[in-house]
C-alpha cells in the first residue's frame, strides 16, 4: 500500500536534452557490434542501456542496422523492440505539424492524412478538446485478421505494416478498422521526391495506384536512430514514441519512463472496449496547457465553421 | 432416344426458336450490346484513371458494386433452392420452371462475383489470392463458397439437361455444328433404365448438396459485413437474415423471368397461372419472414440505442437522408407484395409478377442501404473537409458497369435459350425410378447385415 502511494507521487524522470536524444537513439535501434574485429581505440558515445544506466561504447564498435529492411526483415520487425506512443491530449491546440510532417515525408496528396487531429467532445457538459490519431498499431488487429493476402501484418516489434506490393485493393481492412486509420490511393500517385526510392513497407514510399497506406510509426526513421517525424515536428512536444520493453518514451525534449506516465497521469485507450488492444495511450486532457479555442487560429473561416458544426451533431 | 408425344411437340415448338432470330429480336439484342459495350467503356476508363472516377473514398470504400454483389448473388437463390427444394420434395409443377430458375442461378453467380473484381484496387494482383491467401479471411470463405456453389449449380443444371441434351442431338438439325455440339454434350445418353437411374440418383446428390451450399454462400458473403466492428454490420442475426433477403429476391426475379419467357416465346400452354400462384404464395411467406428478420435488427439497435447504431438509425428514418428509400425498401417492398398476394381477388398473372418487380428493386435498395449508410458513419467524426470524402454518391462509371450487369444477364439468358429449350422437353420417369432406387439400397443393406 505505502508502496503504490510512493509510486503515485509525481515522480518525475527528467532527463536532460542530449542524453535524452541519445536515449531516443538507443532505443531506436542501434546495434552494438559484438568485438570480433579489431578496431582502434578512439571516440566514444555514451548510450542509455536498457536498464537505465549510461554507458560508454567506443565508436568504432557502433554500426547502424541497415535500413529500412526488405523482404523477410520488413515483415519480421525489428528485434526486442516493443513500440510504444502515449499522446498528451493536454498540450495539443492543434499546430497540425504532425500531419503536415507526415504528409511531406510519406509524399501525401494535401486530403490524405495518415495521422489525423479530430476536435472530440465526449458530453455536452465537458469541454472539447483536439485529439491527434494515427494508426494504433493494435495488437488485436481487426484489419490484419481480415486481410485475404497478408499484405498487412503485424510485426515482432508491435508495428502493423502495408506491404503495397502485395495489396490487392479490396479495402476490406478499411471496413474493418474501427479507428478510420486507412487511406486508400484512389489514382495515380504523384512522385515528387520518392521516384528514387525502392519500396518498403517500412517507408511506404512510393504509393501505388489501388492499395491502402496508413501511418507506419516510421521504423525507417527507428532503425536510423530517430524519432517518428510527427514526434519530432509538433511544437508542443504531445506526442511521445518509445520502447515498451525498455520502458521508456520520448517526445525529442522530456523521457519518461512508459509505465510510469501511463500510470501517474491515467494514461488509456481510445475505445478499449473495441478489443484491438492499441499501442498508442491517450493522456487525459486535464490541467490543458491550451484553451481548445487556440486550436481554431490556424484555421481558416471556411474549416472553423466546419468543425463547430462536425461537433455540435453529437446526439 | 424415344420421345413421348408430348415431348416431341414440346421440342417440334422449341427448336425453331433455337435457330433462328426476329427482327425485334435483333432489336433488343442490339440494344443490350450496347449497354454491354457502354460497361466496358466505363471499366476502361476505371482501369486507366483508378478508382478515383468511382464515387468510393475513404469512408464509403465499398458502393454501388458491392450492393450489386450482393444483389445477384441474391438472385442466384432462384436456382438454388427454388429448385433444389422442389426436386427433393418431387413437386410435380416445377418441371416448366426449373430450367429457368436454374439458368438463372448460373448467370447471376458469374456475373454477381464480376462486380467484386469492380471494387477491387489491384485486379493484375488477383492471383495473390492463390499465391498468399490466408484462410482467416471471409473473403477466402467466400471465394470458395462461392466457386463451389458455381460449380456445383453447373453440375446440378448439366444433369438435369441431359436428356434434353440427347433429344437435340437426335433432333434433324439443319447446322453441322449444333449436332456435334450436343452429340458432345449428351454423353451417349439414350435413356435406358440403368442410365435413367444413375441420373436421378445423380440429381438427388446435387440437389441434396446445392442447398446448404446456397445457405453457406449468402452466410459467408453476409459474415464479411457482420464481422466487421461497425454499426449496422456487426449483427449476429445477419447471414440469417442475408439468406431469407435472397431467396425473396430470387423468387421474384423467377416469377419476372417467367412472365418474360412466358410472353416472349407463347409458353401459355406450359407456364400456367399455377406456377405464379404458387411462387406467389411462397414469396408471400417469404416476404414475411423478411419482414420479420427487418423488424427484429432495427428494433433491438433501436431499443438498445447504442450511439453509434443510433446514428446510422438517424440516417435510415431522416427524410433529408435515406428516409424515403428505407420506407420503400422495408416496408412498401415488402407489405404490397403480401397483400396482393394474400387477397385472392389481387390475384393474377400480371399483378404477381408486378409485385416480384416491387420487391425485387426494393431489395436492390435494401442492399444499398445496408452498405452505405454504415460506411458513411464511421466511429470517429467525419472531420473531412472534401465533402466526397463524407457523403457517397455514385458516379456515372459505377452507373455504367451497374446497368452493363443487367444487361450483361439478359444477354446470356438470351445466349441459353438459343442452345437449350428454356423449359425442360423430356421428363424423368423419377416416380418408379425412386422406388427402384429404395429398393436396391434396402436390399444392399440387407445383404450386408
Ligand atoms: S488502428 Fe486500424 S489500421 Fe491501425 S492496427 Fe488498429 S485496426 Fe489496424
Ligand atoms: S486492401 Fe490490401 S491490405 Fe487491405 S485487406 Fe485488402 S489486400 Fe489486405
Amino acid at each position: 500500500m505505502e508502496n503504490k502511494e510512493k509510486k503515485q507521487t509525481r515522480r518525475k524522470f527528467f532527463f536532460k536534452t542530449a542524453t535524452a536524444a541519445i536515449g531516443a537513439i538507443s532505443t531506436a535501434g542501434i546495434v552494438t557490434q559484438s568485438c570480433k574485429k579489431k578496431v582502434e581505440e578512439g571516440e566514444t558515445v555514451s548510450l542509455l542501456s536498457p536498464d537505465g544506466t549510461l554507458v560508454e561504447v567506443d565508436k568504432a564498435n557502433i554500426s547502424m542496422a541497415k535500413m529500412p529492411a526488405q523482404g523477410k526483415e520488413a515483415r519480421a520487425g525489428i528485434p526486442n523492440k516493443k513500440f510504444v506512443m502515449v499522446i498528451d491530449l493536454a498540450r495539443c491546440r492543434n499546430a497540425r505539424k504532425c500531419v503536415t510532417n507526415c504528409q511531406k515525408m510519406h509524399d501525401l496528396e494535401p486530403g490524405d492524412e495518415w495521422i489525423k487531429v479530430f476536435l472530440m467532445q465526449d458530453s455536452n457538459d465537458t469541454a472539447p478538446y483536439w485529439f491527434p490519431k494515427p494508426c494504433f498499431h493494435c495488437n488485436q488487429p481487426p484489419c490484419v485478421k481480415v486481410c485475404p493476402v497478408g499484405a498487412t501484418y503485424k510485426r515482432t516489434d508491435g508495428l502493423v505494416l502495408v506491404d503495397n506490393e502485395r495489396c490487392i485493393g479490396c479495402k476490406f481492412c478499411m471496413t474493418a478498422c474501427p479507428y478510420s486509420s486507412r487511406v486508400f490511393q484512389w489514382k495515380d500517385p504523384v512522385h515528387e521526391n520518392q521516384a528514387d526510392h525502392d519500396y518498403s513497407p517500412e517507408t511506404s514510399v512510393p504509393h501505388k495506384v489501388g492499395t491502402v497506406g496508413k501511418c507506419d510509426f516510421c521504423p525507417d526513421m527507428a532503425r536510423m536512430g530517430k524519432l517518428p517525424t510527427c514526434v519530432t515536428g509538433c511544437p508542443n512536444g504531445v506526442i511521445f514514441f518509445g520502447d515498451k520493453n525498455e520502458d521508456i518514451v520520448t517526445n525529442g525534449t522530456e523521457s519518461f519512463r512508459f509505465s510510469e506516465l501511463v500510470y501517474e497521469r491515467a494514461g488509456y485507450h481510445f475505445m478499449a472496449e473495441l478489443g484491438t488492444e492499441p499501442n498508442v495511450y491517450y493522456l487525459p486532457p486535464v490541467d490543458r496547457l491550451f484553451d481548445y479555442k487556440t486550436g481554431f487560429k490556424t484555421l481558416t473561416n471556411e474549416q472553423k465553421e466546419f468543425y463547430k458544426k462536425s461537433i455540435v451533431k453529437k446526439h | 432416344m424415344d420421345l413421348d408425344q408430348k415431348s416431341t411437340r414440346t421440342l417440334n415448338y422449341f427448336v425453331p426458336q433455337m435457330v433462328t432470330i426476329s427482327k425485334s429480336g435483333i432489336l433488343q439484342l442490339s440494344i443490350l450490346i450496347l449497354f454491354i459495350m457502354g460497361g466496358f467503356y466505363a471499366l476502361y476508363i476505371q482501369i486507366v484513371d483508378g478508382h478515383i472516377v468511382t464515387g468510393m473514398r475513404d469512408n464509403v470504400v465499398w458502393g454501388l458494386y458491392i450492393a450489386n454483389f450482393i444483389f445477384f448473388i441474391g438472385i442466384s437463390y432462384a436456382g438454388a433452392l427454388i429448385s433444389g427444394i422442389l426436386h427433393l420434395l418431387r413437386v410435380e409443377w416445377r418441371h416448366p420452371i426449373i430450367r429457368i430458375a436454374e439458368i438463372i442461378t448460373i448467370i447471376s453467380t458469374i456475373i454477381g462475383p464480376a462486380y467484386i473484381l469492380l471494387c477491387m484496387g489491384r485486379l493484375d494482383r488477383l492471383h495473390h489470392l492463390v499465391l498468399y491467401g490466408r484462410i482467416q479471411s471471409p473473403i477466402i470463405w467466400d471465394v470458395l463458397a462461392i466457386s463451389t456453389y458455381l460449380i456445383g449449380s453447373i453440375i446440378f443444371l448439366y444433369l438435369a439437361t441431359i436428356r434434353d441434351l440427347a433429344a437435340l442431338r437426335d433432333y434433324p438439325f439443319k447446322s453441322k455444328w449444333r449436332h456435334t455440339l450436343y452429340k458432345f454434350f449428351a454423353v451417349n445418353f439414350n435413356g435406358n433404365s440403368k442410365q435413367n437411374r444413375y441420373l436421378e440418383r445423380g440429381l438427388n446428390i446435387m440437389s441434396a448438396i446445392i442447398i446448404p451450399l446456397a445457405v453457406l454462400v449468402h452466410s459467408v458473403l453476409a459474415w464479411i459485413f457482420g464481422m466487421t466492428l461497425r454499426p449496422g454490420w456487426h449483427s449476429t442475426i445477419f447471414a440469417p437474415y442475408f439468406v431469407v433477403a435472397a431467396v425473396f429476391s430470387g423468387t421474384g426475379v423467377l416469377i419476372i423471368a417467367l412472365w418474360v419467357f412466358r410472353k416472349y416465346y407463347h409458353l401459355e400452354s406450359y407456364i400456367t397461372k399455377i406456377h405464379f400462384n404458387y411462387l406467389g404464395i411462397i414469396l408471400m411467406i417469404l416476404g414475411a419472414l423478411y419482414a420479420y428478420f427487418t423488424f427484429s435488427e432495427y428494433l433491438t439497435s433501436w431499443y438498445g440505442s447504442e450511439t453509434w447504431e443510433m446514428e446510422v438509425l438517424y440516417k435510415l428514418f431522416d427524410p433529408h437522408e435515406y428516409w424515403w428509400w428505407f420506407f420503400f425498401a422495408a416496408i412498401v417492398g415488402v407489405v404490397v407484395p403480401i397483400l396482393v398476394i394474400l387477397i385472392p381477388q389481387f390475384r393474377s398473372i400480371n399483378s404477381i409478377t408486378a409485385v416480384s418487380v416491387i420487391a425485387v428493386f426494393a431489395l436492390w435498395v435494401k442492399r444499398y442501404l445496408i452498405i452505405i449508410p454504415t460506411l458513411e458513419t464511421p466511429l470517429l467524426p467525419l472531420q473531412d473537409m472534401r465533402p466526397e470524402y463524407i457523403h457517397y454518391t455514385p458516379t456515372a462509371i459505377e452507373w455504367l458497369l451497374t446497368f452493363a450487369g443487367v444487361a450483361m444477364f439478359c444477354f446470356l439468358f438470351f445466349l441459353f435459350s438459343k442452345f437449350l429449350p428454356i423449359v425442360s422437353v423430356v421428363k424423368g420417369e423419377e416416380g418408379t425410378n425412386y422406388a427402384e432406387l429404395r429398393k436396391t439400397v434396402m436390399q444392399r443393406i440387407i445383404k450386408r447385415t
